[in-house]
């Protein structure tokens, strides 16, 4: 976008520029000595001083190493069932809730709404004791149930999707209700296609949160075959000897991958969503 | 009047069936986990007996005579302290320069707002190898300045302001992205009517662009410190806690207390504790809000 008032850049500007170049640089060095380091031949490459930075010669086969190492294959399975599935819960559930809470009218609903905000001041870890003897009552250790049923119901999402909703003009929906629709009618016609991209956004977020959790998966599952990609690579680390940090970092590029990619592709939801959370609060 | 009470019926109904997913699973996971959960405190469980022996306050009474756990307490608030400011202060600076229409504008809040997507527990990793003490780059390029490096990570002094350091890497892009939604929305006419009345760009700053700004500010302090206080993912990969507790926070030790030491009446106690840390902390964020947020 350009500034009307400033047809053309100034020397401070420039000035900000080279700051900010300064800045990015020092932001990418961890990655790029993550991307380094992931390539190095042997440990004996990855224990030199100084530090090389361009391995020769590049050994992707690291790659191959880190993912042979342990399940990887299994992780990332693990790592997409229990992102996608509460996502699209949360999404749906989002919006049933949101839209009784910004269209339909009754004794209670304040309370109600409180208690759905209230959710938000409590984090996993205060309720980590008690949610864990609950799954292990259930027999829900080890299991996609236990990452995924506490996980289906948002506050966050329910807040987030009710500002929009409440945006979409009373007329319109008053209109649809004269002509006979139903509440589901106007939630999925009116509602739903109105908030599009406020619900993408959430979608987008929350998956992202959903595939970084480490603290819930860490306690609710103990078998290898149940971890997901955070959790998972934590065990990489418990090698015998030394630590293999070639194949680590290898790994740790795997773990991040999928969630980059899909950033980069989204990032203008990502980041004005993110921004929109900010300024509505 | 027979058609309205259909109605009434009939949105009661759909409410109910719309809330009743949602209420079932905050009832069971978060209501009932936390009463639950205030019980335990109570007693002196360790998950394996069957019976619960009652203890009345004493986990609590253990808890605040306990010098780690007074620790862990301080180093919680050091944690947010040290990693709210800096990210905040060094977030708006981005800000403000992003705003300049600087080239490249796009590519840079991109490469910026990167470290907040990935996954910790991966980049916490890392940041282990990156604050090696011999082969690692933070010492070499201290090293380059003729500094000799600590050995971070095993070094009590060191440790935390390493997991602060590593944590503004992280956060930073984010705090960046929500300034940037701010300062757009500032109307630049201000900003042509101060320099008319000959306020230079310092003063701009001190009188429109922060207190403009002060929703978003507030609105950043609220859930960066909230997040500070959560922090587990780091502690976990990077230090366990350790050493010697100099890194442990509310989230590692209530996780230490209960799987680790299996002290579950205990553990639920802290956590009882860190529970009312940060409903305290968010009432009181709210009651201020009033005295220093201008809108606009």
């Amino acid at each position: 976008m350009q500034n009307r008032t400033k047809p053309r850049r100034s020397i401070s500007t420039y000035v900000g520029f080279i700051i900010l170049l300064v800045f990015s640089l020092i932001t990418l060095v961890p990655f790029l000595w993550m991307l380094s380091t992931s390539l190095k031949p042997s440990l004996k490459d990855v224990y030199v001083f100084p530090p090389q930075w361009i391995p020769s010669p590049l050994a992707w086969s690291n790659y191959l190493a880190a993912w042979r190492s342990v399940p990887f294959g299994r992780f990332m399975i693990n790592s997409a069932i229990t992102s996608l599935v509460p996502v699209v819960l949360q999404v749906v559930n989002g919006c049933l809730s949101a839209y009784v809470f910004s269209r339909i009218e009754f004794k209670g609903r304040n309370f109600l709404f409180m208690l759905f905000l209230a959710v938000l001041m409590v984090p996993t870890q205060v309720t980590i004791i008690p949610n864990y003897i609950i799954m292990s009552h259930l027999k829900w250790l080890n299991t996609y149930q236990a990452m995924i049923v506490p996980f289906v119901a948002t506050a966050f999402g329910t807040f987030m999707i009710r500002q929009s909703f409440l945006e979409v003009p009373r007329d319109l929906v008053d209109a649809a209700a004269i002509d006979g629709a139903s509440h589901m009618d106007i939630l999925r016609h009116i509602m739903i296609p109105l908030s599009k991209p406020v619900i993408l956004t959430f979608a987008l977020l929350n998956f992202n949160w959903r595939w970084n959790d480490y603290f819930w998966v860490n306690i609710m599952t103990t078998s290898e075959s149940m971890k997901t990609l955070p959790v998972g690579i934590i065990s990489m680390q418990s090698g015998e000897g030394g630590t293999n940090w070639h194949y680590l970092m290898a790994g740790a590029i795997i773990v991040i991958i999928p969630v980059m990619i899909l950033f980069l592709i989204t990032q203008k939801q990502f980041v004005e969503g993110v921004a929109r959370s900010g300024l509505k609060g | 009047m027979k058609a309205l009470s259909v109605k009434k019926t009939n949105d009661l109904t759909t409410a109910f069936f719309f809330l009743l997913p949602s209420l079932v699973i905050f009832g069971v996971f978060v209501y009932y986990a936390l009463g639950y959960n205030l019980y335990l405190s109570t007693t002196s469980w360790n998950f394996l007996t069957p019976n619960k022996n009652f203890v009345g306050l004493r986990n609590y009474v253990k808890l605040f005579s306990s010098k780690i756990f007074w620790q862990v307490f301080g180093n919680t608030i050091y944690y947010a302290l040290g990693t709210v400011s800096l990210s905040l202060v060094i977030g708006l600076f981005l800000a403000m320069l992003l705003n300049m229409a600087v080239p490249l504008q796009g590519v840079l809040r991109t490469i910026f707002f990167s470290p907040y997507i990935t996954t910790m527990a991966a980049m916490a990793l890392l940041w282990v190898w990156i604050y090696e003490p011999t082969y690692g780059i933070v010492n070499y390029a201290l090293g380059l300045l003729h500094i000799e490096g600590p050995r971070w990570l095993t070094d009590p002094h060191w440790a935390m302001p390493a997991l602060i350091l590593m944590n503004v890497w992280k956060n930073t892009g984010y705090v960046m992205v929500i300034f940037l939604a701010g300062l757009t929305n500032i109307d630049h006419c201000l900003y042509e009517a101060a320099s008319i009345d000959g306020a230079n760009k310092w003063m701009q700053f001190w009188k429109i662009t922060l207190p403009l700004l002060s929703p978003t500010t507030f609105f950043i302090i609220i859930t960066s410190f909230l997040d500070a206080f959560k922090v587990f993912d780091q502690v976990a990969v990077m230090t366990a806690g350790g050493p010697a507790n100099a890194t442990n926070n509310l989230s590692f030790f209530i996780y230490e207390q209960a799987f680790q030491n299996f002290k579950a009446g205990y553990a639920a106690a802290a956590a009882v504790i860190f529970f009312l840390v940060l409903f305290i902390f968010t009432m009181i964020q709210i009651k201020l809000q009033d005295k220093w947020v201008h809108y606009q």
